[in-house]
């Protein structure tokens, strides 16, 4: 790579129609960080997430550098019924030894008693490990989650934030996470982007050592500002609060 | 009920709860088989009343005895190979022949295009109103027999495996693709299993499509075979072996689905029904 950026995107413009969902966007991600990306439902967050992940056709126009191994933890686990929890994790890696290595991830992940198990027998939480530990199995340079901790309770949501971290800090893949949960967003990435209008709106570091605490002011203070930047009225936040 | 008899019923269940509560599953369970008997019986009655005539219907005894006489003599072994022999030949091209339609058609556009109309076309034929054609095409032997097996058990393999491969989920489609399954690895890992189950199911159909083709395809000119047997009968007024020839077709069509759905557990033992099992 001619310079240290990870993640390099373009004037990225997309269309669905007379929609546009991205604007001439630009976006670049140092090696190793952890940004979030916030927006509202249809600002066209999944649709960035997806085109880096190569799931979306990149216009023709547009430049867009990733590294070489991306993976991605979508909302749904996505595991195939049909393989059992280790056979998901090296699904479509190549050869031998495979399933030692699934078995590591999957220990990584705290699986390790469910690796001949059905993923129908997995709880949420569980299931969305498994979707992590084939994510990292892959050794990616570049870990996309789209919402993936969205359909979980909130119990399980706060486990799977430290186990995200843990998981970033050990292997220090470039992470991006779409959420529209600020909360998570201030937990957990050193730098929050806001998307709007196709458009990164709010470019904000998070400088907060890690574990983040909700009582924290500065939290708060963040907390606010992106709920305002996201068009939350500050009434709201005051009565929510 | 009143409470009383509740209470009363509770306190004496209570000390040997298993020992009371087995014989009432086993009775429930027996149940269902207690009007088929007596109308068995009261058939048996009838018969020796003389209320029904042999020529009419044989008594279940008669039944039994001449199944016993037929297997001992070796007849009913006999006719049961040749009939078994024609229904797995003729399953075998069916089954072949439908999976591998619904692969193409199911797998690419082009060969939705070229196979999916003139299949959804003639499986709206009555393909048993196919007999006199055929006979004109493949004469009285055992061709005509087989082919009309195989063509009674590849439509229902075809449409339920063509709706199993169109039906998978579009997202573990493109969880696949991510994390590196090429086209070939998508078929194999993704779209396959995901159409197993539908595909399954559409081979019992086709099983039982298969027997009721056998059923027709063996009063054409059989001389062998449990048609031949019933047909057979039929000329010497022999309703117990008549009635031996049906009971035949209803054990092997019982039989082969009992087969698919011992498969189904293993093949498909990853479904949530089947998983807590």
């Amino acid at each position: 790579m001619s310079d240290n950026r990870a993640v390099s995107v373009r004037s990225l413009t997309r269309r669905f129609g007379t929609n546009t969902v991205l604007n001439a966007l630009d976006l670049e991600l140092e090696p190793g960080s952890f940004t979030a990306l916030l927006g509202r439902s249809g600002s066209g967050k999944s649709t960035l997430l997806r085109t880096l992940a190569g799931l979306d056709p990149a216009p023709a126009d547009a430049e867009i550098r990733v590294p070489a191994s991306v993976a991605v933890a979508f909302q749904e686990p996505r595991l195939l019924p049909w393989k059992k929890v280790w056979q998901n994790v090296t699904i479509g890696l190549p050869g031998s030894g495979a399933k030692a290595r699934a078995e590591r991830a999957l220990a990584e992940v705290g699986l390790n008693r469910h690796t001949e198990a059905w993923p129908a027998t997995l709880s949420g939480g569980e299931a969305q490990r498994t979707a992590l530990a084939r994510a990292l199995v892959r050794e990616p340079r570049l870990l996309l989650l789209d919402e993936p901790f969205a359909a979980l309770d909130a119990l399980t949501r706060i486990r799977m934030h430290a186990l995200v971290l843990d998981l970033w800090r050990v292997h220090t893949p470039t992470t991006l996470i779409v959420t529209h949960d600020v909360d998570e967003a201030v937990l957990l990435a050193d730098r929050v982007l806001v998307l709007d209008a196709g458009r990164i709106a709010a470019d904000i570091p998070v400088e907060m050592p890690r574990p983040r605490s909700h009582g924290d002011s500065r939290f708060v203070a963040l907390r606010r500002r992106l709920l305002s930047e996201l068009g939350v009225e500050a009434e709201v936040i005051r009565e929510a609060a | 009920m009143s409470e009383h008899a509740l209470g009363a019923r509770g306190a004496l269940a209570s000390p040997e709860p298993i020992r009371a509560r087995l014989p009432r599953v086993n009775l429930s369970q027996y149940r269902r088989f207690i009007s088929p008997l007596v109308i068995v019986l009261l058939w048996q009655a009838a018969s020796m009343a003389g209320l029904i005539s042999p020529r009419t219907l044989a008594a279940p005894t008669t039944i039994l005895a001449s199944a016993w006489e037929l297997v001992l003599s070796g007849e009913l072994p006999r006719h049961l190979l040749v009939s078994l022999g024609r229904v797995a030949s003729g399953l075998a091209i069916g089954v072949t022949t439908g999976a591998a339609l619904a692969l193409v058609a199911g797998l690419s556009r082009l060969g939705e295009e070229v196979v999916d109309a003139p299949m959804q076309m003639l499986r709206t034929l009555p393909f048993l109103a196919l007999v006199p054609l055929f006979i004109l095409w493949f004469g009285i032997g055992e061709t005509p027999k087989i082919a009309l097996v195989a063509l009674g058990s590849a439509f229902p393999v075809y449409l339920t495996l063509f709706a199993g491969i169109r039906g998978v989920d579009p997202k573990l489609m493109e969880a696949g693709k991510v994390f590196g399954l090429d086209r070939r690895g998508l078929v194999r890992h993704v779209v396959l299993p995901a159409a197993l189950p539908s595909g399954l199911v559409g081979l019992r159909y086709a099983l039982g499509s298969a027997w009721l083709s056998l059923v027709i395809a063996e009063q054409i000119n059989a001389t062998a075979g449990i048609g031949f047997l019933i047909n057979d009968a039929r000329d010497f007024l022999r309703t117990d072996v008549i009635v031996v020839g049906l009971l035949v077709y209803a054990l092997l069509g019982l039989s082969a689905d009992a087969l698919v759905r011992a498969f189904e557990r293993r093949a498909l033992a990853w479904r949530p029904s089947l998983v807590k099992g």
